[in-house]
């Protein structure tokens, strides 16, 4: 029960995107169209259970002045090796995120979790907070990303659904995401009473 | 006798928002049948569906998501915002395109803020700037003047399109293919709705001033503006064309007059609005210019509305008994 209301906790009442609104960058730059954001939400999400883990297990050996560096440390080897990885499987996956696979290094939800969770709890809950964490990541990632897809070029996950002559443009560049993003959390404020 | 008590002010002059809108409506009367006249049916079409789109989604939003009781479709302000939407158009743009501009104009552009008063941008150029990125292809072809029907129209080359080229390729001749400045003037070219005939447009904003709906200083300092800087460029570079034919082509007459002046997104000061104005002038000619898209009006105003919150923050009239620092 106690593991399950984290999970809950990070997918809805902590969300990263929606109620937190940390890791905006990759989330309105990744987002072009839903495979890109389930991807890069599936990466963070990899990182972030990892790196919880690793840190809730050595937080009682790194001393308080050091521990953000030793942190990054933590995850920037851990996305070095995620970069590694995808790199070798998902070429294709590596070439369209580019750039933000790195850049996971910076982003402050793992860093947050890892401040506000992982160096307060044990490496079972951490792990749970990870998972939830990321979950609610990816699938706002994903529906941001399927809507931008959806009206940008009419199609869902590379299916067509209308023609891509009827696609609104502007959902695919920067604007679209900003629209998108800002409209999304206004619904789930309104839905969830937040 | 029951004497009548009532808080001041006692003497009223009666101005309101319905007045001050419907007044612009009016002033856009001549403009319109400009375009009745040289596009025919596809104007007449363009502007009903961009009217009454606008007009059906306040109502809609404001009654249905924000659930207020009370009506503000007749004030005006929607049917204005159709009206310079649909000026923005060309004539032969597809019946759905126009309801999503009347959507994004009025839901984006306006309500999302709060309503008339408290939108940082003008809802008709939100609209416009959306559907010019979203549709590049159908926002950009032209009917010619002249072609009556709504459909299947030939298009041709634009003034503007025809300047960029001249600046690009460095050759004057396509300058030569510009159709005269009395042309331009009356509106015998290819545009949007409210492109083409500047004399009509001027008429309008003759009677706004006139009315005193608008001050003189936001359209004056962006025409001035516009008119000195593309002469600077003229002189030193003769492909970039002549000041007189930049300020009648393109938007620039409806943007200075109808869309710049709007009270909610200009600066309320006279040296405020000056600063404004010429800030659109300098940015429409260097987009249109340097730019990569051939029209700079819309994205000039644009900008500088985001500015005029900053404007109206440093430029404030001095107080009665302040001493100057």
């Amino acid at each position: 029960m106690k593991y399950l209301n984290i999970l809950w906790n990070g997918i809805l009442k902590e969300n990263p995107t929606f109620v937190l609104l940390l890791g905006m960058c990759p989330t309105l730059g990744t987002t072009s169209s839903a495979i890109n954001g389930m991807s890069m939400g599936l990466a963070t999400m990899a990182v972030l259970i990892f790196s919880n883990l690793i840190i809730s297990c050595v937080k009682n050996l790194i001393p308080d002045q050091v521990r953000i560096p030793s942190y990054i440390v933590v995850i920037a080897s851990l996305v070095t090796a995620l970069q590694m990885f995808m790199q070798a499987y998902t070429p294709e996956v590596y070439k369209t995120l580019g750039l933000f696979i790195p850049l996971i290094v910076v982003n402050c939800i793992i860093l947050g979790r890892a401040e506000a969770f992982a160096a307060k709890n044990g490496p079972v809950e951490s792990i749970f907070d990870g998972i939830g964490i990321g979950l609610g990541f990816t699938i706002a990632l994903t529906l941001l990303g399927g809507i931008r897809e959806l009206l940008g070029t009419g199609k869902l996950f590379g299916a067509t659904l209308w023609a891509e002559s009827y696609g609104m443009l502007l959902f695919v560049l920067a604007p679209g995401a900003f629209i998108a993003l800002g409209y999304l959390i206004a619904v789930v404020k309104k839905t969830m009473k937040i | 006798m029951k004497p009548v008590i009532s808080l001041s002010p006692h003497v009223h002059s009666g101005d309101s928002v319905q007045k001050n809108m419907y007044g612009v409506c009016i002033a856009l009367v001549p403009a319109l049948v400009a375009s009745l006249c040289f596009f025919g049916l596809g104007a007449a079409i363009v502007m009903l569906a961009s009217v009454a789109s606008c007009v059906c989604f306040e109502w809609a939003i404001t009654r249905f998501i924000l659930g207020r009781k009370q009506l503000t479709i007749c004030d005006g302000s929607a049917v204005l915002t159709g009206m310079l939407l649909g000026f923005n158009l060309p004539s032969n743009l597809p019946l759905w395109i126009i309801v999503i501009g009347a959507l994004v104009a009025i839901g984006v552009g306006k309500l999302t803020f709060g309503g008339l008063g408290q939108n940082p941008f003008n809802p008709a150029l939100v609209g416009r700037v959306f559907l010019l990125i979203s549709f590049p292809v159908q926002m950009t072809s032209w009917p010619l003047s002249g072609q009556m029907g709504y459909v299947d129209a030939e298009t041709g080359a634009t003034p503007l399109a025809l300047m960029k080229l001249a600046i690009k390729e460095g050759d004057t001749s396509y300058l030569d293919q510009l159709p005269s400045s009395l042309d331009m003037l009356l509106g015998q070219t290819g545009g949007s709705l409210g492109e083409v005939s500047a004399l009509c447009l001027l008429l309008g904003c003759c009677f706004m001033l006139w009315r005193k709906i608008i001050t003189w200083h936001i359209p004056v300092s962006i025409l001035a503006t516009v008119f000195v800087l593309a002469g600077l460029f003229h002189l030193i570079d003769p492909t970039y064309a002549n000041p007189v034919q930049v300020i009648l082509s393109g938007g620039l007459v409806l943007g200075a007059c109808f869309m710049a002046t709007d009270y909610v997104t200009s600066p309320m000061t006279a040296r405020g609005q000056l600063i404004y104005g010429v800030a659109i002038g300098v940015l429409t000619v260097l987009i249109r210019d340097f730019g990569s898209y051939p029209e700079g009006m819309s994205f000039a105003i644009l900008i500088m509305n985001g500015f005029t919150p900053l404007i109206n923050t440093y430029v404030k009239p001095k107080r009665f008994g302040e001493v100057k620092k």
